[in-house]
């Protein structure tokens, strides 16, 4: 038995060393760079996506959208519901070979809840982690969590040692564009080491060879060089040309052409994230409009008729290439809270907005800036433009200031924008981290990308409340009131879902997953 | 027949006027229009039109260059559409085909953008707005240019020392790397402004301020040589005034390799708003100009939109051909050593 044991390990040994002998390098292509490598200091969708390689939360997320245990392997509520217990992986080291324990998940955790950290938002609930033993930790919540798991996919645990001795214990400043070592280097458990990097240009990392997952997963991949190319000609092309061997952000109107070139695949799904225009609604006078001493869009009628001119079936048809789903909400039916009530966008009428411009006292319409990425969301530019030409039927002349997100995310954070476009995922599939990134007034944890100025005490104590109540059915009711609110006040105007295509060699089969996030440690290539 | 009015005609006196004045008039518009016919013929026998109507790619150039500038300025008259007015953009109309293919519509002869945007009306306005802001941006660079380089050659000393390595420096700099960090700069500081406007201006300083070093030498070259002679001595001997002196004086005698820098940064200019344009940095896609438009149309490239680059890319290309052809010939005409 013990032999027949060691023979089959051998065996395994032997079929994983022929696995390893067929991985090969990807060229990776985006259309933009992470905004930094410091695993705390951006809640961004590709900023995230490349630290997944690198770094580890206690649990990821797979494709189809389920918990997978990673750096804990696994967590349960303890007799006090007020605490969840985590047992962690042995085993683990960090890429400089530092021993992974529960004093790092501490350390993680309490530098994330920083102040200049952008993933305090995320963990609004937690009171304080504790280390029980080297591979045992307690997180305590400020009330009973029954959802906490669902917050910790994108929490990345970093080597305390290694924080402490290269002076990064506090989290980049982003919007004040303060360095740290973290920025430029790192050290993760994840499956892939940082080999280099030049910001916005390329980044290579290798294979880990003490990667704990060893074994377990296929680790197909030996080597990523991962490409920033904007220009979306110039990505598709490469990736026709053999220069790359996988585009994550196919340009909607290179589906078509794509799918009929030979020796490429391509994999679409949804993705759950919503794109939508946010506005100023609480300043006094805004700085970038046409009207002295008013702000147009502090009125409600201004913004309902904003939402009511836009025509999402015309920019679905003509700018998506049906590759969104139009919708009223800022949440997609993924997330818990959607209702399809609330979800669907409100009848197109042009007379009617018109009406309303003119009842809030601007029937001849104002100027303002619009600002909106152009290296982020599926035919960003493109949107702004026809939402551009949309509000000119009533009268509204938005200055388009189209830019790349690492221009266009700091003013959103820093509320320097007065009308932007934005797309926010729901890593949670729960509607409160919504709520406390987007709704909530921007103080402490909360609002940190609210760029809106909305601020509701009502909305703030029913959203604070949701961390902490355990009865589903009641917790549900307050995020649909929430909801009401919001949605009544029209404080964002959501266009649609946007739906993904990701094309690539034919040797790789690439999933689109729901948060956009590719784990390259799943994929195996064929032959 | 030459009756000088001095001899007059023998026989019956002449009847007197009826208004002197009105004579007068008459006789002094007379001698204004005689004037301008003179000038005009003396320069239609000048060098420079023998050599303009003898040069075939001159004229062709000529030719190209008018015609291209008289339709961009014309734009608002005859244009299908007005590109800029944001309400009669339909998506529906987007991403037509030229007429002449299948799709394509009689009402957008070259076919529409992704925004639905007519192609010709979009190159007749966007041409326009790359003709002008070229040669605001030239102006510019001239003021600056030929007032530095004036100064510099005539003061000389310390003043020329500095202005010189100044121009040196920057000439070390590729003018669009320049231009990019000028509009950076300016865009960062006018960021939470009202941009309506704005971009153009922007884009006319950041280029302006790009090309000045050109003329700022030239000029000093010829000044430097112009200062010593007799006619400058004679004129500081006589009481004039050194701005005087440059500006009356001096400038006339250094017009000529100005004129042809000029031209030939005209096109370089309008080229260089393309690539401001094309990189992102130049005006709105709501208003595009020749750059924006290849901008936009590059993204379809490869989706088979082949019409929404390909048609301001000719515009651009063959402007900054014609305007250039023209200053080369303008240059070798006026070169004394070339005829």
């Amino acid at each position: 038995m013990r032999s027949g044991m060691k023979a089959a390990t051998a065996l395994l040994s032997l079929v994983l060393a022929a696995g390893a002998a067929d991985a090969r390098p990807i060229k990776w292509a985006r259309a933009g760079d992470a905004l930094t490598l410091d695993p705390h200091s951006q809640n961004e969708g590709p900023t995230h996506n490349l630290l997944q390689q690198i770094y580890e939360p206690l649990i990821i997320r797979d494709h189809r959208g389920r918990l997978l245990p990673t750096l804990a392997t696994s967590w349960k509520i303890t007799r006090d519901p007020n605490v969840w217990e985590f047992k962690l992986r042995q085993g683990v080291t960090f890429h400089n070979g530092n021993p992974f324990t529960a004093d790092d998940v501490v350390f993680s955790f309490e530098r994330a809840l920083q102040p200049t950290s952008d993933m305090k938002g995320i963990l609004t609930s937690i009171d304080k982690v504790i280390r029980i033993d080297d591979h045992t930790v307690h997180i305590r919540t400020k009330g009973p969590n029954p959802i906490l798991p669902d917050y910790l996919t994108t929490v990345y645990m970093m080597d305390k040692e290694w924080s402490e001795a290269n002076n990064t214990v506090t989290v980049e400043d982003y919007k004040a564009k303060k360095d740290n070592y973290a920025v430029r280097h790192s050290n993760g458990t994840g499956p892939y080491m940082l080999v280099s990097r030049e910001q916005d240009v390329r980044t290579v990392l290798r294979l880990y060879d003490k990667y704990w997952g060893k074994g377990q997963v296929p680790l197909g991949i030996e080597e990523i060089t991962y490409t920033v190319i904007k220009a979306d000609a110039t990505r598709v092309a490469a990736l026709v040309s053999g220069d790359v061997d996988f585009v994550q952000d196919v340009p909607v109107q290179d589906i078509a052409q794509l799918e009929k070139t030979s020796g490429l695949r391509l994999t679409q799904g949804p993705e759950n994230r919503s794109i939508f225009l946010g506005m100023d609604v609480g300043s006094a006078d805004l700085k970038t409009d046409s009207i002295e001493g008013k702000n147009p869009l502090a009125d409600k009628r201004v913004r309902q008729a904003i939402n009511m001119v836009i025509d999402r079936a015309a920019i679905r048809r003509a700018v998506m290439r049906n590759q969104s789903a139009p919708s009223g909400m800022v949440i997609g039916p993924l997330v818990n809270g959607y209702s399809k009530e609330l979800g669907a966008p409100p009848a197109l009428s042009v007379d009617k907005a018109k009406s309303l411009m003119a009842a809030a006292g601007y029937p001849s319409g104002f100027s303002i800036t619009f600002h909106c990425p152009n290296d982020r969301y599926v035919a960003d530019e493109a949107i702004c433009q026809a939402v551009t030409s949309m509000l000119a039927r009533i009268g509204i002349k938005a200055n388009l200031v189209a830019q790349s997100k690492a221009k266009h995310f700091p003013l959103i954070q820093k509320a320097e924008t007065e009308f932007f476009l934005l797309g926010w995922g729901v890593p949670t599939y729960d509607s409160d981290y919504v709520f406390n990134f987007l709704h909530h007034t921007r103080a402490g944890r909360f609002g940190s990308w609210n760029a809106t100025r909305y601020s509701n005490a009502e909305v703030d104590r029913m959203i604070e409340s949701l961390s902490s109540e355990i009865d589903i059915a009641k917790r549900n009711a307050t995020i649909a009131r929430i909801w009401k609110v919001v949605q009544d006040e029209t404080i964002y105007v959501a266009l649609h879902d946007q739906l993904l295509v990701h094309a690539m060699k034919r040797d790789l089969d690439i999933p689109v997953s729901p948060d956009n996030v590719v784990h390259m440690k799943f994929i195996a290539p064929k032959k | 027949m030459t009756t000088g009015p001095t001899r007059a005609p023998s026989g019956s006196p002449p009847p007197p006027p009826a208004d002197p004045g009105a004579r007068l008039r008459h006789e002094g518009a007379g001698d204004y229009l005689a004037a301008w016919r003179e000038r005009l013929a003396a320069f239609l026998d000048s060098d420079l039109v023998y050599s303009f109507l003898r040069s075939k790619l001159a004229v062709a150039a000529a030719i190209v260059t008018v015609l291209v500038v008289g339709a961009a300025f014309l734009a608002p008259l005859i244009a299908p559409h007005d590109p800029y007015d944001l309400k009669s953009l339909e998506l529906i109309d987007s991403d037509k085909p030229p007429a002449w293919e299948d799709g394509g519509e009689a009402r957008f002869p070259l076919g529409t953008d992704d925004q639905g945007r007519d192609i010709l009306s979009t190159i007749l306005y966007g041409t326009r707005s790359s003709i002008l802001i070229g040669i605001c941006s030239v102006a510019l660079a001239l003021a600056i240019g030929v007032s530095l380089g004036l100064w510099a050659g005539y003061a000389g000393g310390r003043a020329d020392s500095i202005i010189m390595r100044i121009a040196d420096v920057q000439l070390t700099f590729p003018a669009i790397l320049t231009a990019l960090l000028i509009d950076g700069v300016a865009l960062a500081i006018f960021k939470n402004y009202r941009m309506e406007g704005g971009r153009f201006w922007i884009l006319v300083l950041s280029i302006g301020l790009s090309y000045w070093v050109q003329y700022a030498r030239t000029v000093r070259g010829v000044t430097l040589v112009e200062r010593n002679k007799d006619y400058v001595a004679a004129a500081r001997l006589i009481g004039i005034g050194p701005l005087r002196i440059m500006f009356q004086h001096i400038l006339p005698n250094v017009l000529n390799p100005v004129l042809v820098i000029a031209t030939i940064n005209l096109a370089l200019a309008i080229i260089t708003e393309a690539t401001l344009s094309f990189l992102g940095v130049g005006l709105p896609p709501t208003e595009p100009s020749l750059g924006t438009m290849i901008q936009i149309g590059n993204k379809y490239l490869f989706s088979g939109s082949w019409w929404m680059v390909a048609f301001p890319g000719l515009t651009l290309a063959l402007l900054a051909l014609a305007v250039n052809l023209l200053g080369d010939w303008l240059r070798d005409a006026l070169n004394p050593k070339l005829r």
